[in-house]
């Protein structure tokens, strides 16, 4: 009953707007200052942001386009040859030459940002109020307040109420009301705002040298309050920093362990290292980016699930160049693992090559579906990407797969056996060189998925796989060899090892700590995180 | 009674061996000298300014195959990242460069150019002491040499090897590599060193000073070859083969299979480091690039391509790939990474022992057929050492 009743009252509301003559015109007092100084023209355009009405806007839209100007004293609007009266909107019988136009500068376009978003406060899209509440957060004055008051009043989105109460109390912080102060610092301790935080502990500066050095806030109890609220905001912020890395590490941990599971089944089975394991990656990218292709040329409709029609091909495709370099080159290498990784590097520079005088030497371009753009905002500047969400869920699913093929089925048995102990396994009969073709042909698929994987956040191009391949190994050693559990345990830890370091002491000192960390701890552990006990792994 | 040095110096090496180093001595010191200095630029043998540069690069490339050879053909390691230890010998003699040209850079000051570009005001502390020749040349050896001295100190006590180790050493020389790209390092970032004017006040770009460091790179060449061919034939060169061939039973001896691998790597790392030094004099650049895993790699092929554990392979290794290399670049650069990656694959899979391999086997087959002789028993011996290889490889794969 009563919203009906807010529903008439608005109906009238607005029907009585509509019924002012649209010429109704603003007070000419409010845009006088337009026809005065620097100083005076900002405050004439925070005051048509306070105010709001459609004349406000047109004579501000009017000043951002140019065409607003002063004639004695009398400010203007020029439209083509015409000039009319800003306040009224009346024709004026002059020339466009007498007008004297004002330019803008750097000040007047911020108020009149501000003042367009003071605005958008009221905009009928929650996107547009949100993004004007945080410019007004940003650049509001004091003299916004009444039109911050009334969007406070008529906002219903959390969000956007929240944004407008920090502004609120930004403004209140440089009141001279010391009770309105200390309100505002005490009010804005809840947020997770670094923007916030900054502001908070410019109170607490001092001004001046020496004795003469005053504080910028002068009550005490201000001061304390603002120092409560920005430890608040502090430990707000490092928790979901910390929550941030620790989703990025696991993030690189998933791509990291995508790279390595196919990795350790080949390892372990022919303890052969693929070089070209690297190019697998980029097979399994470039067809990622073919089956975007055909989407986009056949099945526009149908665009945003390519990303899953692509997961078998993907697959498919580098498990079948996987077969043919196992069969063609690294069946001859068994029992020479270092002439093995020449072999395979010249199979990698090949793959390499082929791809770049195919494709060209350029990253291709590859999107993200839509369900997979954006993410979810823990705090001001900490996202969690969907892309990366969705990743991490891929793997996760991956590697579900590849355990229930290596423990339930019959080939992932005979895996296992060839992995421990290849001559005993040919002696019981399992069909080793059939074995080695279908273990390698499943780790290059996999290889595939990661670089399907890999598509969605990083950059495709030729030699996209090599700046993974010794990353992959470090898993592998870590992990100890033939071991899916150590592969996903050191996957993991090293990813979010490396993000913590990376946040620590940059992107390079992390990688040689990394390495270091590597080296160190196969001192201690030769065999990697889960040794396999048993004479078969006393060498 | 032990012989004496010398005379186990002259009898670590066949005669046609000293043979063929004079002829070669005769070449690189007497030959293109001259055919660079004297003969006029139209006369049929004249060596000009482009042909000399590379065949000195190609020398310096010689020692690091030779480098590499008595770590990988002698010793069994296989390193992926010995042009980081070249890299480090080019940057600590780069660093001389550098101050050799004094004012004469695009800002006319006293520091190297990219120093004035990053707003630098003094060198940092490392530079110290870059001004002087002989620092400089010590820098070059004793910089690699440390750096793969410790290194190697803690992988061979682990006793990481290997595969491991291989790749260890990749990803060591992928890290420096990405450190030496940044620019706050103080090594130029990713255009390193270049720009060179002077060598101990010799303008380097003129005749007679690339002549002296063609012929110094020839020198150092010959030295290596004749050092690694005493190491070989003496008690350590023994112990290393047999480390390589079945280390726990070396150590089961009673034998400490660190001291002597950790001996080679470290002098393997220090002669990659002479040859920077001396690469960077002559190609007149250096820089990051260098230090990438691909370069790293390629150094393992010229010593397979020639054979390994024959010293004399390395040398040939490195000399046909890089004129491969130099032959393709100029003109069908697209298809140098399909010729070199089909070099790996093929090298590897049907000539085990390189192009000195083969011709052994030709000449071995020829023996055979004028003599008509019984199966060799070298043969015999070889195929069971490669026997020994795998097997050892195999556990150390396993473990």
């Amino acid at each position: 009953m009563n919203r009906l009743l807010m529903r008439l009252a608005l109906l009238f509301v607005s029907l009585a707007c509509l019924a002012v003559p649209a010429r109704a015109a603003l007070d000419p007092a409010l845009i006088a200052g337009f026809a005065g100084d620097f100083g005076s023209r900002v405050a004439a355009i925070e005051a048509l942001g306070v105010d709001g009405s459609a004349d406000a806007r047109r004579v501000l839209s009017a000043l951002e386009a140019g065409n607003l100007g002063v004639v004695s004293e009398r400010v203007v609007i020029t439209d083509g040859d015409e000039v009319m009266d800003a306040a009224s909107g009346d024709k004026l019988e002059m020339a466009v030459t007498e007008v004297d136009t004002i330019t803008l500068n750097n000040r007047l376009r911020r108020s009149i940002a501000t003042a367009n978003a003071a605005f958008a406060l009221f905009s009928a899209s929650p996107a547009e109020r949100l993004a004007a509440a945080t410019t007004m957060r940003e650049n509001a004055t004091e003299t916004m307040t009444p039109a911050l008051e009334r969007a406070l009043a008529a906002e219903q989105d959390e969000a956007i109420r929240t944004v407008l109460e920090y502004a609120l109390a930004k403004i209140n912080l440089g009141s001279s009301d010391t009770a309105k102060r200390l309100k505002a610092a005490e009010a804005l301790g809840g947020s997770s705002d670094p923007a916030v935080k900054n502001m908070l502990s410019a109170l607490l500066e001092k001004t001046g040298e020496g004795k003469n050095a005053m504080w910028v806030e002068s009550s005490a109890e201000v001061r304390a309050a603002a120092e409560a609220s920005i430890r608040a905001i502090e430990r707000r912020i490092s928790i979901a920093q910390t929550a941030g890395t620790m989703f990025s590490g696991l993030s690189l941990g998933s791509i990291l362990l995508l790279a390595a599971l196919g990795l350790a089944i080949t390892y372990g089975v022919m303890g052969v290292i693929n070089m070209a394991h690297g190019e697998l990656l980029m097979i399994g990218a470039y067809a990622t980016f073919l089956v975007q292709s055909v989407f986009r040329s056949h099945l526009p409709a149908y665009l945003d699930w390519y990303v899953i029609a692509a997961i078998p091909v993907a697959f498919f495709t580098a498990a079948l160049v996987g077969v043919v370099m196992e069969r063609l080159v690294l069946r001859h290498l068994y029992g020479r693992p270092l002439e093995s990784l020449l072999a395979t590097w010249g199979l990698s520079l090949i793959l390499i090559q082929a791809a770049r005088v195919t494709f060209g030497p350029q990253n291709l371009e590859l999107a993200n579906p839509s369900w997979m753009s954006g993410g979810i905002e823990l705090a001001a500047g900490v996202v969690l990407p969907w892309n990366r969400i969705v990743i991490v869920g891929f793997a996760a699913f991956v590697l579900v797969l590849i355990w229930l093929m290596m423990q339930k089925t019959r080939l992932g048995m005979f895996v296992r056996a060839v992995t421990q102990n290849r001559p005993m396994a040919g002696c019981v009969g399992v069909p080793t060189a059939r074995v080695d073709t279908m273990a390698f042909a499943i780790g290059s698929g996999v290889a595939g998925l990661g670089g399907l994987a890999l598509s969605q956040i990083a950059n495709v191009g030729p030699a996209m796989g090599q700046g993974y391949i010794v990353d992959a190994f470090m898993v592998v050693v870590l992990g100890g060899v033939g071991q899916l559990a150590g592969a996903v345990w050191a996957a993991l830890g090293l990813g979010i090892f490396a993000k913590f370091l990376e946040g620590w002491a940059g992107a390079v000192i992390a990688k040689i700590l990394v390495l270091v960390f590597i080296i160190i701890f196969i001192q201690k552990r030769p065999q990697g995180i889960f040794a396999v006990k048993g004479r078969f792994a006393d060498s | 009674m032990r012989t004496p040095f010398t005379v186990r110096l002259f009898q670590s090496m066949p005669r046609t061996g000293w043979i063929a180093l004079a002829v070669f001595a005769a070449i690189t010191w007497i030959g293109i000298p001259v055919a660079h200095l004297v003969l006029p630029e139209g006369h049929a043998l004249h060596v000009s300014a482009y042909t000399l540069t590379l065949l000195g690069k190609i020398l310096c490339y010689m020692v690091v195959a030779v480098a590499m050879d008595l770590i990988w053909g002698y010793a069994g390691i296989l390193s992926l990242g010995h042009g980081l230890f070249f890299a480090l010998g080019g940057y600590a003699f780069g660093m001389y460069l550098m101050r050799q040209i004094g004012r004469d850079g695009s800002y006319g000051s006293d520091l190297p150019d990219f120093m004035v570009f990053l707003d630098w005001k003094e060198l940092p502390w490392y530079w110290a002491g870059s001004d002087s020749f002989l620092w400089a040349a010590f820098l070059a050896m004793a910089l690699p040499g440390v750096v793969a001295f410790i290194f190697g100190w803690f992988a061979f006590r682990s006793r990481i090897k290997g595969v491991y180790f291989s790749i260890i050493t990749q990803a060591l020389t992928y890290a420096a590599m990405l450190y030496f790209y940044r620019n706050e390092t103080g090594f130029g970032g990713t255009n390193g060193f270049t720009n060179f004017k002077r060598i101990l006040g010799y303008d380097i770009t003129a005749p007679e000073t690339r002549v002296m460091l063609f012929a110094l790179s020839a020198a150092l060449l010959i030295a290596c070859l004749v050092l690694g061919r005493y190491l070989v034939t003496s008690r350590l060169g023994r112990i290393l083969t047999a480390i390589r061939d079945a280390e726990s039973r070396v150590m089961f001896i009673g034998y400490n299979p660190l001291h002597y691998k950790l001996f080679i790597w470290t002098l393997s790392a220090v002669l990659c480091g002479m040859a920077g030094a001396l690469y960077v004099s002559q190609i007149g650049v250096i820089n990051p690039s260098e230090m990438s895993p691909a370069n790293s790699i390629e150094i393992a092929v010229w010593a397979a391509v020639g054979g390994r554990g024959t010293l004399i392979g390395a040398v040939l290794g490195a000399g046909i790939v890089n004129l491969a290399k130099s032959y393709f670049t100029v003109t069908v650069p697209e298809y140098w990474p399909f010729f070199l990656g089909f070099l790996f694959i093929a090298v590897t899979l049907y000539l085990p022992d390189g192009v000195v391999g083969l011709w052994r086997k030709l000449m071995t087959r020829k023996a055979g057929d004028s003599a008509e002789a019984a199966p060799q028993p070298a043969r015999a011996a070889v195929e069971g050492k490669t026997g020994e290889i795998s097997d050892t490889a195999t556990k150390g794969a396993s473990a």
